[in-house]
């Protein structure tokens, strides 16, 4: 629970925030109590983050350790940022979960378990020697043993479901509990069950009597076990209408809506792979938009069916995670020379090769930034949380419709699979993107698809079907004038030189680089991209309120940076760049402007927690170092 | 829109490059006849797009006046299918070879023959790696000596249109580069199939596997050493027009027979029907040893189209709901209000 409210443990009934981990097998339905648990919290007002943490197997033998999914939710009336570093209360759905997750839980937090499922069998699996409930493996916790296999099976008995049926809805039975201790309506949650299960009343009833009456043990039970009732204001949030949305939702809803504002037919190209996937879902649904979806043989087909869609007129997307976008290498490459539009959105997860694939990393960078033959320049665009995408989706698209280039949009597993709340944008008050065709010659003279605007350097795109802009276009090098193949000497490296200058231009049409807290000159900057965003913003809120004179620069423009981000960071004396890789970013900063860094590096599948972030704040700050 | 009454001509096809195959090249009498056909279809510039991949057979969009792609190493049938899934009344063309189509791309040759796209796929096979200089390909045969088997391949070769076959495609045809009067006839009939339309064309590299075809393509030899199939045709060939392909009885299999000789008549021999799929395999493996190699529309067995699957899914999805609504689908689902 935050700070201000340390003594929480100790009664507080009013709260600022609060760190929920639900945890059990993957077979118990973690993802979906906490996802309702988030989405009844939303509605209540309340400011939130999530983490889902997730295995990559999809049914690892019940009760082992490598088996455990877990849901993090941080909510609170203050400005939420991340998902929260320790959690407060932890839900333990079997000794699996108690085993791997009570180690993050922060000391004197809750413990809430189901000692029915504190079987022999499954301690034995969990690999506990000794029952945790029976030594002292919980003494610096409180404790709340609750039986939830038996409750929910006396709870849903009317309904005359089997055992392993009825025990299927044990997970409703905590969330109602969870419902109750939080002070959440359960309303939400029961209109979502009657929907989903509208054709399975059974075990609709049964999911709905096991919510209602684990929601009413916490309100009968209450005095006897001593159970808190928490409350957490809502937040002030800014007028209007609200949301929660996932990243990979954001992501494709950018990308659709990019799509109208350029009045352009979308056709995405992609193979699946965790955690981009869930992209393709999205967009394979919306099939009542100018969008096309193509689940093709491999990624490399993937994006080659995105670039021909792009040469035949139409935008092409791919979406992929860092080994896809290995093997998409050469025909980006093919998208780079023939200057054709293209998204590659890259939902980086943890390497190399097959590495973690549901967990987080941002080590995509390098081959974003430097990841193919020869000189080939592509601008790169990052995310910084779950509802930024929607905003950097169609920044993206506006930059690779505008300058005829490749785009590629980086985002994590983290922010692909995180929610947040979300104030709902009016689409009718984005600026249009503007999109024109070549046109055939009009004084009868031979047809260039190589025609460049003056300024941008962007050649014009010629649309298949239309008479007088028929054209050949390949990877090989292309005239400057004429676009026919040439190996001249001179004309290749003017071809380089433009492909340079093209992207690199690019840094005059974004926004400078802004200070997203602090001064913009001083002891110390916090220098971030991508889903650190959230950690790194509170940590250096935190140490900005113990009085230290620390700033925070998010960049958004990783190829190329934003023209006055080299000054800005002269202007600080030291500058701290957290990443959750070995250090990607010192290395672009160190080769473009020379700026000595301090690199803070965290690749162990978990984001950032802000006390990370702070401590290396702390340590590193001149203000410590001259004391 | 064309102006009907202007006929096109083959030069409304040709572009102004130079041609850079080398003198002799079977790629010469291919493109020509491409350009002459291409005006007897009905096809336009402007609404034509040739794709392929890497290769000297991959330089022929250059020098037809179309759209043209020369795409990456083997990826022509998907980027061919992109283009289709944009805009699938272009007429596209893929220009591909034995290594781009079948070792390097042949994932994606079964996956666009197994989708049946509207594509035109010409696959020239000569049976090596010319671009690259002389290298054993996946159709060469056992024992091909090149620079990288100095003795002799040792790998077994695939045979082009067995594996369009087994990949599902529903038109699969035979030519040869210097049947000028025989090619045409195959790319019409590609060209009128709407799905997938494979085509091999036995084709003759001068400098690294001359001759390699010969053996049925020598104009002395042809006539007894090639079947030219007509749908509803019996399988008569020969100089003679006296020998056929009936089914040895008692097997699926095929035998070559001599009309007159051991009481055969042409009744005994088999009529092509070119939506035979059994038969398609037999014709498309016969030992060219023993038999004449079967040339023409082998099978054709048209379905619709992946493209057009995919756009009238679409569609019905739209006729359903309506044109999408971005901002009602962005506050659909459980939204509150901030005062």
């Amino acid at each position: 629970m935050s700070e201000d409210n340390s003594g929480s443990g100790s009664g507080s009934d009013h709260l600022e925030s609060v760190v929920v981990r639900f945890a059990g097998d993957s077979g118990d339905g973690m993802q979906l109590t906490g996802s309702q648990f988030a989405v009844s919290t939303a509605l209540a007002g309340a400011g939130l983050s999530t983490f889902p943490d997730f295995p990559a197997e999809i049914r690892a033998p019940i009760g082992t350790t490598f088996g455990v999914s877990a849901y993090q939710i941080n909510f609170g009336s203050n400005d939420v940022m991340t998902a929260g570093d320790a959690p407060d209360v932890l839900v333990a759905m079997n000794p699996a979960a108690l085993k791997v997750d009570l180690p993050l839980l922060r000391a004197g937090g809750m413990v809430v378990l189901d000692t029915g499922a504190f079987t022999d069998r499954n301690l034995k699996k969990a690999g506990f020697e000794a029952n945790p409930l029976e030594d002292d493996t919980l003494a610096k916790y409180q404790v709340l043993k609750i039986d939830v296999t038996k409750f929910t099976l006396e709870a849903v008995s009317e309904f005359g479901l089997g055992n392993k049926d009825a025990l299927r809805s044990k997970n409703m039975w905590m969330l109602g509990l969870m419902l109750w201790m939080f002070g959440r309506k359960r309303k939400p949650i029961t209109d979502w069950l009657s929907e989903k299960f509208a054709k399975n009343e059974l075990v609709r009833d049964a999911n709905i009597g096991a919510l209602n009456a684990g929601h009413a043990y916490g309100e009968t039970a209450e005095l006897s076990i001593g159970m808190k009732r928490y409350e957490i204001a809502a937040q002030e949030h800014e007028p209007g209408t609200y949301r929660t949305v996932t990243g990979a939702q954001a992501i494709s809803w950018g990308i659709a809506a990019a799509g109208q504002l350029a009045k352009t037919q979308i056709m995405l190209g992609s193979y699946p792979i965790t955690p981009a996937s869930l992209v393709l879902h999205e967009l394979a649904r919306m099939k009542d938009f100018d969008i096309i979806t193509f689940q093709a043989e491999d990624e490399i087909a993937a994006i080659c069916s995105a670039i021909g869609a792009s040469f035949a007129g139409s935008l092409g997307v791919t979406s992929s995670s860092g080994p896809g976008i290995a093997l998409k290498t050469e025909a980006i490459g093919l998208a780079i020379v023939t200057e054709l539009p293209l998204i590659i959105i890259n939902a980086q997860r943890g390497g190399p090769s097959t590495g973690l694939p549901t967990k987080t990393e941002q080590s995509d960078l390098y081959q974003a930034l430097y990841g193919r033959n020869a000189d080939a320049p592509l601008p790169v665009i990052s995310v910084r949380s779950p509802s930024d995408c929607f905003y950097a989706a169609i920044e993206a698209v506006r930059i690779a419709l505008k300058y005829m280039t490749p785009v590629m949009l980086l985002t994590d597993g983290y922010i692909q699979n995180a929610a947040e709340p979300w104030l709902i944008p009016d689409m009718d008050t984005f600026e249009p993107i503007e999109v024109e065709y070549a046109k055939a010659p009009d004084d009868g003279s031979d047809f260039s698809p190589v025609t460049r605007d003056a300024e941008t350097l962007t050649r014009h795109w010629p649309k298949p079907g239309t008479k007088g802009t028929e054209h050949r276009i390949g990877g090989i090098e292309k005239d400057y004038d004429t676009g026919h193949i040439s190996y001249a000497a001179d004309n290749h490296q003017r071809m380089g030189d433009i492909r340079r200058d093209k992207v690199a231009g690019i840094a005059k049409d974004i926004p400078a680089q802004d200070v997203d807290q602090g001064a913009d000159k001083g002891a110390m900057v916090v220098v971030g991209w991508g889903s650190t965003y959230g950690p790194i913003s509170q940590a250096v809120r935190r140490a900005r309120k113990a009085g230290l004179d620390v700033s925070h620069i998010h960049i958004r423009y990783l190829s190329p940076f934003p023209a006055n981000l080299g000054d800005l960071l002269a202007g600080f004396d030291k500058v701290l760049v957290p990443e959750m890789n070995m250090g990607q970013l010192v290395t672009a900063l160190r080769d473009k402007y020379l700026t000595p860094t301090i690199a803070l590096n965290k690749v162990s599948g978990q984001p950032f927690k802000i006390e990370e972030i702070h401590e290396a704040i702390q340590n590193e700050h001149p203000a410590q170092a001259a004391e | 829109m064309m102006n009907e009454a202007v006929k096109l001509t083959a030069k409304d096809f040709t572009s102004d490059q130079e041609v850079r195959w080398c003198p002799g090249c079977g790629d010469y009498a291919i493109l020509k006849c491409i350009q002459r056909t291409m005006p007897e279809i009905g096809a336009t510039p402007e609404n034509t797009v040739f794709i392929s991949g890497i290769g000297c057979s991959s330089r022929f969009p250059y020098y037809m006046s179309t759209y043209g792609f020369h795409t990456i190493h083997g990826r022509a049938p998907a980027i061919a299918t992109g283009v289709k899934l944009a805009n699938p009344e272009l007429d596209v063309w893929m220009i591909t070879g034995d290594g781009d189509g079948l070792s390097i791309g042949g994932n994606h040759m079964l996956h666009i023959l197994r989708r049946n796209v509207n594509v035109n796929i010409l696959l020239f096979n000569n049976e090596i790696y010319g671009l690259t200089k002389g290298q054993y390909s996946p159709t060469s045969k056992e024992g091909t000596r090149a620079p990288s088997t100095p003795y002799g391949s040792i790998d077994r070769p695939l045979n082009p249109c067995s594996f369009a076959l087994g990949s599902g495609a529903r038109f699969v045809a035979r030519t040869i580069d210097t049947a000028q009067k025989h090619m045409p006839g195959v790319f019409k009939a590609a060209h009128a199939n709407k799905g997938a339309s494979f085509v091999e064309i036995f084709q003759n590299c001068i400098v690294y596997n001359e001759d390699v075809f010969a053996d049925f393509t020598n104009k002395k030899v042809a006539a007894d050493h090639q079947l030219l199939l007509e749908d509803g045709k019996p399988m008569i060939f020969g100089k003679e027009s006296n020998k056929g392909l009936r089914l040895k009885p008692g097997t699926i299999s095929l035998e070559v027979v001599t009309i007159g000789e051991d009481g055969v008549t042409e009744t005994d021999i088999v009529v092509h029907d070119q939506t035979n799929r059994v038969m398609a395999q037999l014709l498309v493996e016969l030992d060219r040893n023993v038999f004449p190699v079967a040339l023409g529309v082998i099978y054709a067995d048209p379905a619709p189209s992946f493209e057009e699957a995919v756009h009238a899914q679409a569609n019905e999805v739209k006729a359903e709901r309506g044109a999408g609504n971005l901002n009602a689908l962005i506050r659909q689902g459980r939204t509150w209000e901030v005062t």
